[in-house]
């Protein structure tokens, strides 16, 4: 009975089955006589219409590259543009032995041996591409000697073309960053980010620095030809064009002129400055020496500046002012001495006296000067920079009050500026050694820890945009701006401009009473303080504060000797300051890498740069402050015409 | 007996056709003969990819040989298997495969790279099959509720990589098993009525370059530097082809490279320029006798495995023609599906050609019986 149910069960299935696979057979060929159909239509229909197109086609679609926006300073200097050059292209499926052209090319046009390897790199980073250029940037008789050849080669030609130029050469070179050939990898983004139609045509994108950030702005919109082409594939002539729209410029915050003051004013040393607008969080100069001449770069580095440049120990690829990062010294101080009143730990009256050294745990903290500064108020502390006093806060305050008074002035969190590769820095403190450390012994936080930490050292480390950052917080009482490098994005064609305005990333609560002290202290320090020689004689008023860091940690008890050390393991030498100090323009922090003491390197380098930004004054040795002159300059192209 | 006598070539000859389908194997050929026609033309610049295809479709055939000779009952222990590993190297893409394209599809297995997507193709099915036989007797709503998690599953990896083509492909191969297996018209309408209903939901899904892809099937025109260009040049191609085609190696289109991936996905385009509506005629005709000869095997198969498997392989071969065709003829989005037998590349040939040799199996040991 049951057996012969499912016998009639799964007849009954089969036969559904056999019903569905016949309404399959007949979907499919409906779907084919569709197919069938629109073959139809395009074969026989409208044969006459893509016949003709076919033949046309001879159209081909060019893309038309659009010109990348300029670049400008708060002041409208042109930090970067484009000019018209001519390269020599060689388009690589088009000859046949590569190496033989180019010797047969050289007769007519200078090739030197950095060209040859430079062409070979670019023959092996690039797929796909078109043609590749040997040369760079032709002279006009050296255009006129291979046109006279051309039929010669086949393969190879003359193009013209828009290249990138800084030309305040490697000033700002951190900021400004740098073009270089769409290599595979930033093709595939291009691809990822769906915008690789856009890019057809163009061969240099954004690598680092403003370029590399700002890239969906500066490149501006391709647009297309449609050319028509002869059999072998050579344009005839244009049968309708849409226009490129130029990339968007782009005005900085920054102040070029002061930037190259700073710069100059380094000279060789190495270092960082950061100059930020305490109102608003625009960056006024953002230095990082050395630096590199980003000109080098738009042509397809050669590969020997290339090694040059990231095998150098001074690592000028690196940009200091946000990946650097530097033990802050005694410029911690007023940030304690600050905490210190708002905790209501002290009072500015309150005094301690120093004899040079201060003892916790059996160990010996020794004060800077010999001796000790004797009897020490708050406001002696920060000119004097007593050692001493801050020992015995920072024990008194103790590292989790600490820590949670610097956390909101930025010091160890990325601020956030519109450049890639800020790095993190440490705000040290217990929470943070437990998360560093995975050996529970290391995990723990010794109280002797703390001491060295009410002096700058010991785990600090920031970058010295954090430190600027911090001073124009102080600065500006309490208010914590985002430090951006871009005032305005214009659109040439439309003029519509985009201002990109302050931003507040948070206040803080600090009595006005407290902050002013803090500030009148810091005068104090460029009047009869550690600074005052530096700033002899200045015209306007200053509040700084000097530190001094070290490079290698010194054994308790030992004392420094500079001669001694090497130079690279001669301690940083650092300066933070804001002026005026009645309504603050302009806050800042110095690092010289192995300047020695604070006031020594870092402080009168502030000098120069305050006493250009304040007055206007420039330092001798560079009377006006040009660009460098270009003789292809008078060939520049703006963006928009 | 009489066997041993045979002259031993002879003999072997037997051998080798044992449990070959000849229609369906002169179909393929034929259609394959045809490829490698279209292919020599696109790939004048490439000459070796002809002699390449060659050897792919050889090991192809050996691979369908090989399935052929293995009895439906003995697949069956396959279905979980590979539908688990299948699964299991989906997830593996998905948390280290390489990325190619801004999709992550492809897995490192020793010095080459492949594509797990394209075993699930046929792994699906087999699983689904193997799972409406087991439940045969006592098929209910909730099995189909079941079969469907089984579908989606490997989808949503496929689809998540991103690789809609594929996606859709390994989802209608999964939708026939569950279409033949009998779910109710009744669902099936509501189940359509839903997915409409859906689409909007969808598109929010879309990443932006496949949303794109289907604005510009609407108007070309408005992309002709990317996607648009190449609806619009294989249109041109295809129109330009005219009844009698512009002849062998004489298409314009493709000879002077307005044609992209020309003997990849849109080969064609090239095929279609040079051979004309008459070629494509006789291309439908063959695809339309291959896909008939699978629903017939598939209705003849013995048991609820063997014939689910076959009109499910047998519609998949309907698919991947139509879709292509209609992609490259300007109807359907741009997505990368080849077109079977005709388009370069190994592992699409050898998918196929497992396929056929899964349905010659059934065919083999078809029921002897007619009721």
């Amino acid at each position: 009975m049951r057996g012969l149910s499912e016998l009639r069960n799964s007849e009954q299935e089969l036969y559904q089955f056999q019903a569905r696979v016949a309404i399959a057979g007949i979907a499919v060929l409906v779907a084919f006589a569709l197919l069938a159909a629109r073959f139809l239509y395009l074969q026989v229909l409208q044969h006459d219409v893509y016949r003709a197109k076919a033949e046309d086609n001879r159209i081909s679609v060019v893309p038309v590259t659009p010109n990348r926006g300029l670049i400008t300073d708060r002041n409208g200097v042109v930090v970067a543009r484009n000019y018209l050059g001519y390269t020599l292209e060689i388009f690589p499926k088009r000859v046949r032995n590569i190496e033989r052209t180019i010797d047969e090319v050289s007769e007519f046009v200078d090739i030197s041996n950095r060209d040859r390897v430079r062409f070979r790199k670019l023959l092996q980073e690039t797929r796909n591409a078109e043609s590749l250029p040997i040369k760079n940037r032709l002279s006009d008789e050296e255009v006129a000697k291979f046109a006279a050849n051309r039929f010669r080669f086949e393969g190879v030609e003359i193009k013209g073309r828009l290249f990138r130029q800084y030309p305040f050469g490697d000033v700002g070179s951190h900021v400004l960053g740098y073009l270089g050939r769409i290599n595979t990898q930033d093709q595939q983004k291009l691809e990822d980010d769906g915008v690789g139609a856009n890019y057809r045509g163009t061969d240099y994108i954004g690598k680092a620095g403003i370029e590399a950030q700002y890239e969906p702005e500066l490149h501006g919109t391709t647009g297309f030809e449609q050319v028509e082409i002869d059999a072998a594939g050579r344009g005839i002539r244009t049968l309708s064009a849409t226009p490129s729209q130029p990339g968007n410029n782009i005005t900085l915050t920054l102040d070029m002129r002061l930037q190259q003051v700073a710069e100059v004013a380094f000279g060789d040393r190495r270092g960082a400055l950061v100059a930020i607008d305490p109102a608003n969080g625009g960056v006024l100069a953002l230095v990082s020496k050395p630096g590199f001449d980003p000109n080098l770069f738009v042509d397809g580095i050669d590969p020997q500046y290339w090694a040059e440049l990231n095998g150098s120990i001074d690592k000028p690829l690196n940009n200091r002012a946000i990946s650097g990062l530097y033990p802050p010294g005694s410029t911690i101080k007023p940030y304690l001495a600050l905490a210190a009143l708002e905790t209501g730990k002290r009072k500015p009256s309150s005094t301690i006296f120093d004899p040079g050294y201060y003892d916790f745990g059996g160990r010996r903290f020794r004060d800077d000067k010999k001796g000790g500064h004797g009897t020490v108020d708050l406001y002696k502390s920060i000119t004097e920079s007593c050692d001493t006093y801050y020992y015995i806060l920072s024990n008194d305050l103790g590292i989790e009050a600490i820590a949670k008074f610097l956390a909101p002035f930025g010091f160890g969190s990325r601020s956030g500026i519109d450049l890639a590769g800020e790095f993190t820095g440490v705000l040290p403190s217990p929470e943070w050694k437990v998360k560093r450390f995975k050996d529970p012994r290391q995990q723990k936080w010794f109280p002797g820890e703390t001491i060295s930490i009410g002096i700058g050292q010991g785990y600090h480390s920031y970058t010295p945009l954090q430190l600027a950052q911090a001073m124009a917080m102080l600065a500006d009482v309490g208010h914590m701006y985002r430090p951006r490098l871009v005032e305005h994005i214009d659109n040439p064609r439309t003029g519509d401009s985009r201002d990109f305005p302050a931003e507040v990333i948070h206040t803080v609560n600090l009595k006005r009473e407290n902050v002013d002290f803090i500030k009148r202290s810091m005068a104090g320090v460029t009047k009869e303080g550690t600074a005052a020689r530096a700033f002899s004689k200045a015209e306007y008023t200053v509040g700084g504060k000097t530190g001094t860091a070290q490079v290698i940690a010194m054994k308790q008890g030992e004392k420094y000797e500079e001669a001694k050390v090497a130079e690279r393991h001669r301690d940083h030498s650092l300066f933070i300051a804001f002026a005026p100090v009645e309504s603050p323009r302009i806050a800042l922090a110095v690092i010289v890498e192995n300047g020695g003491f604070g006031a020594r390197a870092a402080a009168p380098l502030a000098r120069t740069v305050l006493d250009y930004f304040m007055l206007g004054k420039v330092p001798p040795g560079m009377e006006t402050p040009t660009p460098e002159d270009d003789s292809a300059s008078d060939e520049e192209v703006e963006s928009g015409e | 007996m009489e066997l041993a006598r045979l002259p031993l070539t002879h003999r072997i000859g037997r051998r080798l056709a044992e449990g070959i389908d000849s229609t369906l194997l002169v179909l393929m050929l034929s259609l394959s003969m045809l490829g490698l026609l279209a292919l020599f033309s696109a790939s004048y610049d490439v000459p070796s990819r002809v002699g390449a295809q060659v050897v792919n479709l050889a090991v192809a055939l050996v691979a369908m040989w090989l399935v052929a000779q293995v009895h439906p009952q003995t697949m069956m222990r396959f279905a979980i298997p590979s539908y688990v590993i299948g699964v299991a190297l989906l997830v593996a893409v998905a948390l280290f495969g390489d990325v190619v394209n801004g999709a992550r599809r492809w897995l490192h297995v020793g010095v080459t790279r492949f594509q797990p997507s394209e075993m699930m193709k046929l792994a699906l099915p087999l699983m689904l099959a193997w799972y409406f036989h087991k439940h045969e007797t006592t098929l209910k709503l909730r099995n189909f509720f079941i079969a469907a998690i089984l579908l989606v599953v490997p989808l949503a990896l496929i689809a998540k990589q991103p690789d809609l083509g594929t996606a859709a492909l390994v989802g209608a191969a999964g939708f026939y098993v569950i279409f033949f297996a009998g779910l109710s018209w009744r669902v099936l309408g509501t189940l359509f009525a839903l997915g409409l209903a859906a689409l909007p939901v969808v598109w929010g899904f879309l990443h932006g370059y496949q949303r794109r892809r289907v604005l510009t099937l609407l108007d070309p025109s408005t992309d002709p530097l990317g996607a648009g260009y190449h609806i619009i040049q294989s249109t041109i191609a295809v129109g330009s082809g005219g009844v009698w085609g512009k002849g062998w190696l004489n298409g314009t289109q493709a000879h002077l490279e307005f044609i992209p991936e020309r003997h990849t996905d849109f080969i064609f385009a090239v095929f279609s320029e040079e051979f004309g509506l008459i070629g494509n005629i006789v291309l439908i005709v063959l695809y339309s006798l291959l896909v008939a000869r699978g629903l017939v095997i598939a209705a003849n198969a013995a048991t609820v495995f063997a014939r689910l498997l076959a009109g499910a392989i047998s519609l998949m071969f309907f698919t991947y023609a139509f879709v292509n065709m209609g992609m490259v003829s300007g109807i359907l989005p741009v997505v990368g599906v080849p077109l079977p037998f005709l388009s370069y590349g190994g592992t699409a040939l050898l998918t196929l050609f497992i396929g056929a040799g899964i349905l010659m199996s059934v065919h083999r040991y078809r029921k002897l019986v007619q009721t």
